[in-house]
């Protein structure tokens, strides 16, 4: 379980993040929608020790995220951030092997090696193992940083909009992968999304952020009102039932 | 198995370097010696230290290169685009002005310590240059040397040390003699240190949050190799003189080749790099034999064009 | 008109500094023989407006043409240009003939190569509107250390007991000129301006942009081509006269543009000349006179126009 009590991250005057506490549960997808600025990546990147905290505590599965070692809590959460620019020429494997960095410390055993293999495939990279990762399109970057966040096999695992760069076809096929590497390896898996109906249909909790404060938390059933979206994002939509899903229509 | 087909054309190249100079020294003398005892005189005390002098600098400044283009995440940066070169000659000046009679490490101890301070004060400064472009950062890394290398040229005119400046500045093997080149076994050390500390190089050049992610401590890792960069840095324009554009030139030629992943491409590199700096001077021998082209002035024109080439024709990859 | 009544009086006041500057110069410590003092001062000063004058201009024309405040001709290589193909020069015709060559009939042949070269490097540089700024000054930096070096070789080469003394004549030096390089220099100088000056009223609007410019009916081409060649004369004379001065143009344009207030040219210019009569006269002065160095000022130049750039680049001037 990740446990988040009052965080906060504020620059001088402007907070960022405003005293934020939130139970995750272990296992399952939870997605943070809201709008721009609302404090979504700032507050997942305070959960990964990647941006220190103004103030307030976060533990996972009891390890405080500021005293534990790092080297100790890379085993446990793993992060990818948005607009990852590696600008190091890398394979793929490269890469993904790295993901086994916290266990070998660059010393890679068989398991390691079989272990890259498996996520690699996950993913579906294997005819582009051996590619520089600078040769590769977008959204096959995207899908090689999944595979290294994968293979860092952690419990917990937290990505910040990992749809950015994909197409249709992608998008959907990432949220089916989170889904199952949620499903049969037993992840707990946090997301950032601005598609609220991708988050309706794949998550098991939703948090719905806004200037810097959770304002609504709950199943999507719960979220995906349009009372409650309108208090999120200031706007009118139709909530729809389609397929056994509550989908959002907000072009029109 | 390449890399063992590379290291002996290493092997060729220092053996000619081993032959080629004013002292008869030919390989019959050598064998046969009539006048041996001073043929492998020669050998002893002039040419083995200064073979051993290039292949050893030439290793560690192209690995230096590579450490400081990973910790900066920039391609353009070496020592002599960070400012480091001209603080560890702001060092050498003090001491030579403070404490004339210093025993050489103590010099280079003094050196390697402004070296670390100028290249802190660089990635200080970097972190205040809004919108970071790729090729704004060695501008600043040549600006902020240029500054330094004018307090330390004022301090040299002021107390007549501008030729012992010169001497630093420009690398030169012809004044490498048994007894004055060991120091660079220092820089050797380091550079293997290096090899050990791949992996963890490795990830910090991936950037902060990803070494983070992996549990690395990124600012003791930088820090390391900051350590690293300035000793080595240090320890030839002690005993040698700079060599510009070497740890420029050879990684990223290497890292076009064959990628980032410094556990593979160090030991290319220090290849690389000996190769380079060995071919440069058998060059400068032998170019306007019996006189010496110092090697500072064919890497500068080498390195320059192959630069120019790499800024023009690789500038898709890079930027 | 009100919007000039600031640059006007900006004007004013550095003609009334400079003046006094000038006479300051010429008349402080002075004991002994009037005519003598006046003669030797009076050349002296001379070099130092003239080379004030030539700086001042062709940094600012050159950012003109760039549209951009951090690029000066210096810093693209321009003068270690011209140093290369002194060296050249002296390089084919062998110093023994040169020392009987007359100065100006070199110097004369050391412009047309200049403007020649130049036109065709630089116009290559700037052709292609996609470059940008940071590529262009890395690709300028490295060029100059590829002239440098190119040039060291040669004089190595053309005497290697002797390069030092070859290597003093090319430092920035305002006290020893030849007095018939002087004249020439001023007659280039003179000319250039009277064919400048008739295309003043170009000037602001290329500084707007190559599209406005070209929509307003200017032939963009042309004009810059003009523009680059002013500017490599007008470095060469100045370069001729004192060696390479690196940073000098880019403090005083950027303090022109602080002072006039104004992109007019027929305001900047001025003031820039102004100013760099100013800065240079004066610093000689403070430095001479009052702390009794010699000819350190373009050391001193360095380190302050070395900050001055850093500054630029964090306030994100340089975009």
């Amino acid at each position: 379980m990740i446990e988040i009590s009052n965080v906060r991250k504020s620059y001088g005057d402007t907070f960022v993040v405003r005293d934020v506490s939130l139970r995750i549960p272990r296992k399952g997808i939870t997605s943070i929608i809201g709008p721009n600025g609302a404090g979504k990546s700032t507050l997942l990147s305070m959960i990964s020790r990647l941006v220190p905290m103004s103030a307030g505590t976060v533990t996972v599965d009891g390890l405080d995220i500021t005293s534990t070692p790092s080297d100790v809590l890379a085993k446990r959460l793993s992060i990818l951030r948005q607009d990852n620019r590696v600008g190091s020429r890398l394979t793929v494997r490269d890469l993904v092997e790295f993901g086994r960095y916290p266990y070998s410390k660059g010393r890679l055993t068989l398991e390691d090696r079989a272990q890259a293999a498996r996520a690699i495939s996950f993913l579906g990279l294997e005819a582009l193992a051996d590619r520089f990762l600078d040769e590769l399109s977008g959204g096959q970057r995207q899908r090689a940083y999944v595979a290294m966040v994968l293979c860092q096999d952690t419990d917990y695992v937290l990505f910040d909009e990992p749809l950015n760069n994909l197409d249709m076809k992608h998008a959907v096929g990432m949220m089916k992968l989170l889904r199952e590497a949620a499903d049969a390896l037993d992840k707990t898996i946090m997301l950032v999304l601005h598609d609220i109906n991708f988050a309706s249909c794949y998550s098991d909790y939703i948090v719905a952020m806004r200037d810097g404060a959770v304002i609504r938390h709950g199943a999507p059933e719960d979220i995906m009102t349009s009372e409650v979206i309108r208090e999120v994002y200031d706007m009118d939509v139709k909530i729809q039932e389609v397929q056994g899903r509550r989908i959002s229509i907000y072009y029109a | 198995m390449k890399l063992l087909l590379a290291a002996s054309v290493i092997v060729i190249l220092a053996s000619i370097s081993l032959l080629i100079g004013a002292g008869d020294l030919s390989l019959t003398a050598l064998l046969w010696p009539q006048d041996g005892q001073h043929a492998a005189q020669i050998l002893l005390i002039s040419r083995i230290p200064r073979t051993l002098a290039l292949i050893l600098s030439g290793t560690a400044m192209a690995v230096a290169g590579t450490i400081m283009q990973a910790l900066t995440q920039n391609r353009f940066v070496e020592p002599s685009t960070a400012g480091t070169v001209e603080s560890a000659s702001l060092g050498l000046l003090a001491v030579t002005l403070f404490v004339p009679d210093a025993p050489v490490i103590v010099k280079m101890l003094v050196a390697a310590g402004f070296a670390l301070a100028g290249t802190t004060l660089f990635l200080r400064i970097l972190r205040l240059v809004p919108l970071r472009s790729v090729l704004t950062v060695p501008l600043v890394g040549i600006m902020l040397g240029g500054i330094i290398g004018a307090i330390t040229t004022f301090f040299a005119y002021r107390f007549d040390l501008l030729q012992s400046l010169n001497a630093w500045t420009t690398g030169d093997f012809s004044g490498v003699l048994r007894g004055r080149y060991e120091l660079l076994w220092v820089a050797f050390a380091l550079t293997f240190l290096a090899y050990l500390a791949a992996d963890r190089l490795t990830l910090a050049g991936m950037g902060q949050d990803f070494a983070t992610n992996l549990g690395l401590r990124y600012r003791s890792v930088v820090s390391l190799g900051l350590i690293i960069v300035s000793m080595v840095t240090a320890t030839i324009v002690v005993t040698v003189g700079m060599l510009p554009f070497l740890g420029l030139i050879v990684p990223n030629v290497v890292s076009l080749i064959m990628g980032d992943n410094m556990r593979r491409s160090l030991p290319w590199i220090a290849v690389l790099g000996a190769g380079l700096v060995l071919t440069c001077d058998i060059i400068g021998r032998v170019v306007y034999y019996p006189y010496e082209i110092p090697i500072g002035t064919i890497m500068g024109i080498a390195g320059s064009a192959l630069f120019l080439f790499l800024l023009v024709k690789g500038r898709e990859r890079l930027a | 008109m009100r919007e000039n009544r600031q640059p006007i009086r900006a004007l004013l006041i550095l003609t009334a500094l400079a003046v006094g500057v000038i006479a300051l110069f010429m008349t402080l410590n002075a004991r002994g023989q009037w005519d003598f003092i006046l003669a030797f001062r009076g050349t002296k000063v001379l070099t130092m407006v003239l080379v004030a004058y030539a700086v001042a201009v062709s940094t600012v024309l050159f950012q003109t043409v760039s549209h951009n405040r951090i690029l000066t001709p210096s810093i693209m290589g321009f003068d270690q240009l011209f140093i290369l193909i002194q060296t050249s020069l002296v390089f084919t015709i062998g110093s023994a003939e040169l020392t009987a060559l007359d100065t100006r009939l070199m110097f004369a042949f050391n412009v047309t190569a200049m403007v020649l070269f130049s036109s065709v490097l630089y116009r290559w540089l700037f052709s292609g509107s996609s470059r940008s700024l940071h590529l262009l000054v890395l690709v300028g930096i490295v060029f100059g250390v590829l002239f440098r070096s190119l040039s060291s070789f040669m004089q190595r080469i053309i005497d290697p007991n002797e390069f030092v003394l070859l290597q003093d004549r090319l430092f920035a030096n305002f006290n020893t000129v030849d007095s018939n390089l002087l004249a020439i220099s001023t007659a280039t100088i003179l000319i250039v301006s009277i064919f400048g000056w008739r295309l003043m009223h170009v000037y602001d609007v290329l500084a707007l942009s190559r599209e406005t410019a070209v929509n307003l009916g200017i032939n963009h081409n042309r004009a810059v081509t003009l523009i680059l060649m002013m500017v490599a004369v007008l470095v060469a004379a100045s370069t001729a006269l004192v060696g390479p001065v690196t940073f000098f143009g880019l403090l005083v344009a950027n303090l022109a543009y602080e002072i006039a207030g104004t992109h007019k040219h027929r305001f900047v210019l001025p003031v820039a000349i102004l100013l760099a009569i100013i800065c240079l006269i004066g610093g000689q002065l403070i430095l001479e006179r009052v702390f009794a160095f010699d000819t350190a000022l373009s050391i001193v130049v360095e380190f302050v126009g070395g900050i001055v750039f850093l500054a630029l680049l964090i306030r994100g001037v340089a975009r």
